[in-house]
């Protein structure tokens, strides 16, 4: 019983990374906005953070720093694609290498640093209940955190006026535009909305779940959580309930790989990866449902006249 | 108040679409110079090191074509793939498999003294990359799965068999147990062209292939076809065009073009098996093939330039002691410029005030998806 509340703790953990860069990319996506530089923003986001929280001693502000420069390398793509109308794929594509260098070339110095980190909630005694108290107040509190935001990301699409107007910019801009909605605007706030998430994810991943950095410690999670939000089909509970799947897939890699199971590590290492494709390409196979949930001018670029 | 506006052009500019590359890389290397006098470096002996220094001898020179070869291979296959939307992005990973392909034959073939085991090396090379690169063409072209996500993710898997194979079944008995192969024999290692460099042989299939692209591009029916499907997914279908077919030759021209590369690398510079056969020249290759406007020709240079930034980074590494990955800032930064300097093609920039001159007809077009949106 212990070991399986544990599985299901470290599985939450190694979903949340996922959680928060999907959520952040759904919300962008749902606007019409393909950014696929998920991975850079991450790396960016991860190595802003763990800078500042060796630096300054503390993690929290690491975690806000690493949210900011998500926000920041987002603003990039968002200057190219939405003002200066640069095709969005191959500026998603820009983003992820530039972040990749940048990350690999500011965290250079710190690759061997320590820190302290964010710990798991540890509430005297609450904590120490059986099974419920390490699962119900023994997480870390980023995983809390994303899933306030799953909620919040939730409550904001489905029932607030901003959230329909949001959606409404990403299935029929022209219409949007036509009764009044600052179609330009609402892009912009989506996208650094997702870079913000994307730096969050990239934060957790430097400051809270391992806690270090290394080059390209983000290891294509950000294109993960890119084919998770296809694979949720633009809706953010799937997104959760896809993010946990992939995160038990990472950990069960990692377990056998520990727990001496006779596979070569390396075929353990590709499964999340083959996993992701063997799940994009069942979820895809229906043309339809793409067709029907993806947001219609996803990817498309709007220049409102005068 | 003053705004600046951006205004349709009814025709895209021939010339800014020529001019963009220069003029990103004149803010390249502005911004570069700014970046080095941020990290309190002389920017102008920061950028003699960067630029001048690694190509003022020789071997320098060789050494920038023998960078520019694998770019140019990746960018020419991909290329055609993005020409018809075919969005390849795991041309790094095409090319690990090449590697494997090719190097395994030479690992296969130890004591071989046969001129046939270098061309069987290619052949098996770029077979290596076509079959990783039919993955994602099949699982899209059957399962409607975006070839993009699939593409990159096959990066870490070959990558993971690779490092598998040297680890394992392919590591030198007497390579005190570090994971590499065993040296290629000499048939299995490409001459060098120019002494006194690493030039090698292999650097020839580079300009060919941008040859042969330029010609499936202008002169063949099924270029044709591809440049059809990328301008107009929709017209393309009812011209009669199969989109399924320009999938599967986008991906399976940038998986054999990255597979050669990944075996000129092995039977080249490298001479085995490591569990890294590249410095990222896949994904650089994406920036290539972009500031070379997916032109054959303009790949050439692009790819030198960006074989430039490589060296620049591991001459500032040596000389500035900055870490090499400069490189990839630069590469990244040139593509943002250039996608910058792009919207002169499409759009005149009007700086003043008050009501637009021009009709809003013109402004009208543009919200239909420019190249490459869907």
């Amino acid at each position: 019983m212990e070991s399986l509340t544990e599985i299901i703790v470290l599985t939450l953990a190694a979903g949340t990374p996922l959680v928060l860069a999907a959520l952040g990319e759904l919300v962008t996506e749902k606007a019409g906005v393909l950014n696929l530089g998920v991975e850079g923003m991450m790396l960016v986001g991860a190595v802003v953070a763990f800078i500042v929280a060796a630096d300054t001693h503390g993690a929290w502000l690491g975690v806000a720093a690493g949210i900011a420069a998500g926000a920041a390398l987002s603003l990039v793509f968002a200057v190219l694609t939405l003002s200066l109308m640069a095709n969005q794929v191959a500026s998603g594509l820009a983003l992820a290498l530039f972040g990749v260098g940048l990350s690999a070339f500011v965290g250079k110095a710190y690759v061997n640093a320590v820190i302290a980190g964010i710990p798991p909630v540890a509430l005297p005694g609450v904590s120490d209940i059986p099974v419920i108290g390490r699962l119900v107040f023994g997480q870390n509190p980023l995983v809390y955190l994303s899933l306030l935001l799953f909620a919040g990301v939730h409550w904001f699409l489905h029932r607030t006026r901003a959230g329909l107007a949001l959606r409404a910019v990403g299935e029929a801009p022209d219409s949007a535009h036509a009764i009044g909605l600052p179609v330009v605007r609402i892009r912009y706030a989506a996208v650094l909305f997702g870079g913000a998430c994307a730096g969050l994810a990239g934060a957790f991943l430097a400051v809270a779940y391992t806690p270090m950095w290394a080059e390209g410690m983000s290891a294509g999670r950000g294109w993960i959580a890119l084919a998770l939000v296809v694979f949720a089909t633009w809706k953010p509970w799937r997104v959760l309930l896809g993010a946990y799947l992939f995160g038990g897939v990472t950990l069960a890699s990692f377990q056998a790989q520990a727990g001496g199971i006779a596979l070569p590590s390396q075929v353990l290492s590709m499964l999340p990866y083959i996993a992701t494709i063997v799940v994009l390409a069942l979820i895809s196979r229906d043309a339809g449902v793409i067709r029907r949930n993806a947001p219609a001018a996803l990817g498309r670029p709007f220049h409102p006249d005068a | 108040m003053i705004s600046i506006r951006l205004e349709a052009r009814p025709e895209p500019s021939r010339l800014a679409a020529y001019a963009s590359p220069v003029i990103a890389a004149v803010a390249m290397v502005i911004v570069g110079g700014a970046l080095f006098a941020s990290l309190g470096i002389d920017p102008r002996e920061a950028l003699y090191v960067f630029l001048v220094k690694p190509v003022a001898s020789r071997y320098g020179v060789g050494e920038l074509l023998l960078k520019a070869c694998p770019l140019m291979l990746c960018a020419v296959g991909l290329a055609a793939g993005y020409r018809a939307n075919v969005w390849n992005i795991g041309a790094e990973g095409q090319l690990t498999m090449g590697a494997i392909f090719g190097g395994g034959l030479a690992l296969a073939f130890p004591q071989s003294q046969s001129a046939w085991l270098l061309p069987a090396m290619i052949v098996a090379g770029a077979a290596g990359g076509m079959a990783w690169a039919a993955i994602p063409a099949w699982l899209r072209t059957r399962f409607n799965a975006n070839e993009i996500l699939v593409s990159l993710m096959l990066v870490y898997v070959a990558t993971q068999v690779l490092s598998l194979l040297v680890h394992g079944p392919w590591r030198d008995p007497e390579g005190f147990n570090f994971p590499q192969s065993r040296m290629f024999g000499a048939a299995a290692t490409l001459p060098i062209l120019v002494p006194g460099t690493r030039l090698h042989a292999g650097f020839l299939l580079a300009p060919a292939a941008v040859v042969a692209g330029w010609l499936f591009m202008r002169k063949s029916h099924a270029g044709f076809e591809m440049r059809v499907a990328g301008l107009s997914a929709d017209a393309a279908r009812y011209a009669g065009i199969s989109v399924p077919r320009t999938v599967w030759t986008g991906l399976l021209a940038g998986g054999g073009c990255a597979g050669v590369a990944g075996v000129l690398e092995a039977a080249g510079p490298i001479g085995q098996l490591l569990p890294s056969m590249s410095p990222g020249y896949g994904f650089a290759a994406i920036v290539v093939a972009f500031v070379g406007r997916l032109n054959p020709v303009g790949i050439l240079g692009a790819s030198l330039l960006m074989s430039l930034l490589y060296l620049g980074g591991e001459s500032a590494q040596i000389a500035l002691k900055l870490p090499s990955a400069v490189t990839g800032i630069f590469q990244g930064a040139f593509l943002f410029l250039l996608l910058a300097a792009d919207v002169f093609i499409r759009y005149r920039v009007r700086v003043g005030r008050g009501k637009p001159a021009a009709s809003s007809r013109a402004g009208r077009r543009v919200t239909r998806p420019a190249a490459g949106a869907d």
